[in-house]
């Protein structure tokens, strides 16, 4: 079992952990603009209580957000090649890798994990955008192929969190590779029968959008997140015209027929388990043990 | 006329002066300047020899977009009998950016495709100057399934810039159908073979170069954004192409020994636009070289074999 390195349980860890943030720091919101206490703002998982944005979420919160009492086994992943281009643009790639690091204490921008959602098995990969936008990269190309034969061997659901600029410019052609490659991860999901869920945070685009965050069984966005393939700058310095209000983000997506479902935050984790359940033929869970502030009324799940 | 780069200029000229020396030698033969035109010429090969030997990356980027070179149905004209294109992706329209359909290929039935970036305002504009919106896409998933059913090899020629970015495409899904067509490069159960005839611009290059072999040309080059859109990116000012094409290692020879690439193609000398019918012939060789060496295998093997060898891309060490 050497994917296993840690246990993490959190609610143990946070007692001896020193918090970044002070509790009794205050928040701007950065769609309404109202100062939000930072303690209600991660209680509610990032949600804006007053205006219901849903701001970005660390890859650990979410994987908490997920998670049955928040606990998980991490998937440790093999060391891939660092730097094969010798590649620097203003700032040397490693220097930006070790900055990335230390900000978010992750190896690179996805982190696997296993444990149970809802009482089901199952594997969560979740891409953080705090490291160096979500970039797919061969490190996070190897989480995700890491994660999905995790998935594979304990024969469960694989669940994408996607969020991403797009590839790892600084692995030059490797990264766009990496489009490929988790492709064919996808494809033996395919191949075993296991469910391949993807749910598309703000902002997903790129390379990643254009591959495996398009090829799941079912697409789930959480609201307004952007999703595209290119982004809304360079199409409006390509066609010379502004863009409709809502352009790309998740609401207009599934308009356009390309996600099945537009859901709150709130409601993932319940959204999540009902799906796997029925898609690994898994009767009724029995009782969640989720348990959130109340969710506002605004915009709720669309499905 | 031949189109000149800004670095060929002192080819430009010399060429230019045995043009001339030429004319004068035809009017009065009796001038006796035969013997300086022949030197003057061999100087000029050698000097282009010479120059194409060490082309840096901007300079091959230049040459992967020359207007001169082979597009695809240039290469579609000299190597396949009975090319018959189809069209439309059966669900919204026809997209000229990528051409297939089938044809014989060195007598057998293949499907083959390519971007095709046009060669005059009029082709140009009809091609989308070889960026293909979804319905490319979804056209090449739709042959490359063809092919499947009816077990013949693909061969995909690849020469754009990228998918188009536009505001129509994101709403039919660009990125789905981009996903979708490397998808089915994995998934079909016949040979399949990708040369790279000028640039390989990103996910919309991708989307139909996920192959059992993939094959660049000496002067191409296959990159994860353009040279511009890198340096807008990355220096946030897209005069820097140049340094980012250098930095992001675009060249055949760079993606070779990255192991992203099969092989190279060695082009005539001065670039593929200087002979071209030299070089279709020679990229039809290399193409069936490939086939012939991928016949051997049964269906599900060529599926298996794709998917190991895009699986290892990032995996283990790299130089």
């Amino acid at each position: 079992m050497n994917w296993i390195n840690s246990v993490v349980r959190p609610k143990i860890q946070n007692v001896f952990k020193k918090r970044d943030t002070p509790d009794n720091l205050w928040r701007k919101c950065g769609s309404c603009g109202e100062m939000v206490f930072h303690r209600d703002l991660v209680a509610a998982f990032n949600v804006c209580p007053n205006c219901d944005h849903h701001i970005k979420l660390p890859s650990d919160e979410r994987l908490k957000l997920l998670f049955d009492r928040g606990e998980y086994e991490t998937i440790s992943v093999p060391s891939v090649p660092s730097d094969p281009l010798k590649f620097r643009d203003q700032k040397k790639y490693t220097d930006r890798l070790k900055d990335a690091r230390s900000k978010t204490g992750k190896e690179d921008a996805v982190t696997g994990a296993v444990g149970r959602l809802d009482g089901s098995e199952v594997v969560v990969a979740v891409q953080d955008f705090a490291f160096m936008g979500g970039s797919l990269g061969m490190g996070a190309g190897e989480a995700i192929v890491k994660s999905i034969e995790v998935a594979l061997d304990k024969k469960c659901a694989f669940i994408m969190v996607a969020a991403s600029g797009g590839a790892r410019m600084q692995e030059g052609i490797l990264s766009l590779m990496q489009m490929s490659r988790v492709t064919v991860g996808v494809q033996r999901l395919r191949d075993a029968g296991l469910p391949f869920l993807v749910v598309l945070t703000d902002p997903t685009t790129g390379g990643v959008m254009a591959s495996y965050a398009m090829l799941g069984d079912v697409h789930i966005a959480e609201p307004k997140a952007l999703l595209g393939f290119s982004g809304p700058r360079v199409i409006e310095q390509t066609i010379r015209e502004k863009l409709p209000e809502g352009f790309q983000r998740a609401e207009y997506l599934l308009e356009h027929g390309m996600v099945d479902m537009v859901v709150h935050r709130h409601k993932l984790k319940e959204t999540l388990g009902r799906l796997v359940r029925l898609m690994m033929h898994q009767p009724k869970a029995p009782q969640s043990d989720y348990q959130l502030p109340a969710a506002p009324t605004a915009p709720q799940a669309a499905g | 006329m031949h189109t000149y780069l800004e670095f060929e200029k002192p080819i430009a000229e010399l060429e230019g002066k045995v043009q001339e020396l030429k004319l004068l030698a035809q009017e009065d033969p009796t001038a006796g300047i035969s013997d300086d035109v022949a030197k003057l010429e061999a100087k000029a090969a050698q000097l282009l020899k010479d120059m194409y030997a060490n082309l840096d990356t901007w300079q091959k980027t230049q040459v992967a977009r020359h207007p001169n070179r082979p597009h695809f149905l240039d290469y579609a004209k000299a190597l396949i009998e009975d090319f018959t294109p189809l069209a439309g992706d059966r669900n919204f329209g026809e997209d000229e950016a990528i051409v297939g359909g089938l044809g014989r290929f060195r007598g057998r039935s293949v499907v083959i495709m390519g971007h095709e970036k046009g060669n005059d305002v009029e082709t140009r504009m009809k091609h989308n100057f070889g960026m293909a919106q979804p319905e490319g896409y979804r056209k090449a998933v739709r042959l490359m399934e063809m092919a499947d059913r009816f077990s013949m090899p693909v061969i995909t020629l690849i020469d754009t810039a990228g998918a188009f970015p536009g505001r129509e495409g994101e709403e039919r899904g660009q990125a789905e159908a981009i996903a979708r067509s490397i998808d089915t490069c994995l998934s079909v159960q016949v040979p399949f073979v990708s040369l790279v005839i000028g640039e390989g611009g990103s996910g919309g290059a991708l989307a139909i170069a996920t192959a059992s072999r993939v094959l660049m040309l000496e002067h191409s080059i296959y990159t994860v954004a353009s040279p511009e859109a890198s340096a807008s990116i990355l220096w946030r000012n897209s005069d820097k192409a140049k340094d980012a094409a250098a930095a992001m290692k675009v060249t055949a020879q760079s993606l070779l020994e990255l192991g992203v690439i099969d092989r190279i193609l060695p082009e005539p000398v001065g670039g593929a636009h200087r002979e071209r019918a030299q070089m279709m012939a020679d990229a039809g060789d290399a193409i069936e070289h490939e086939l012939r060496d991928l016949s051997g295998l049964d269906g599900a093997s060529l599926r298996r074999q794709r998917q190991e060898k895009f699986m290892a891309m990032g995996r283990g060490d790299l130089s």
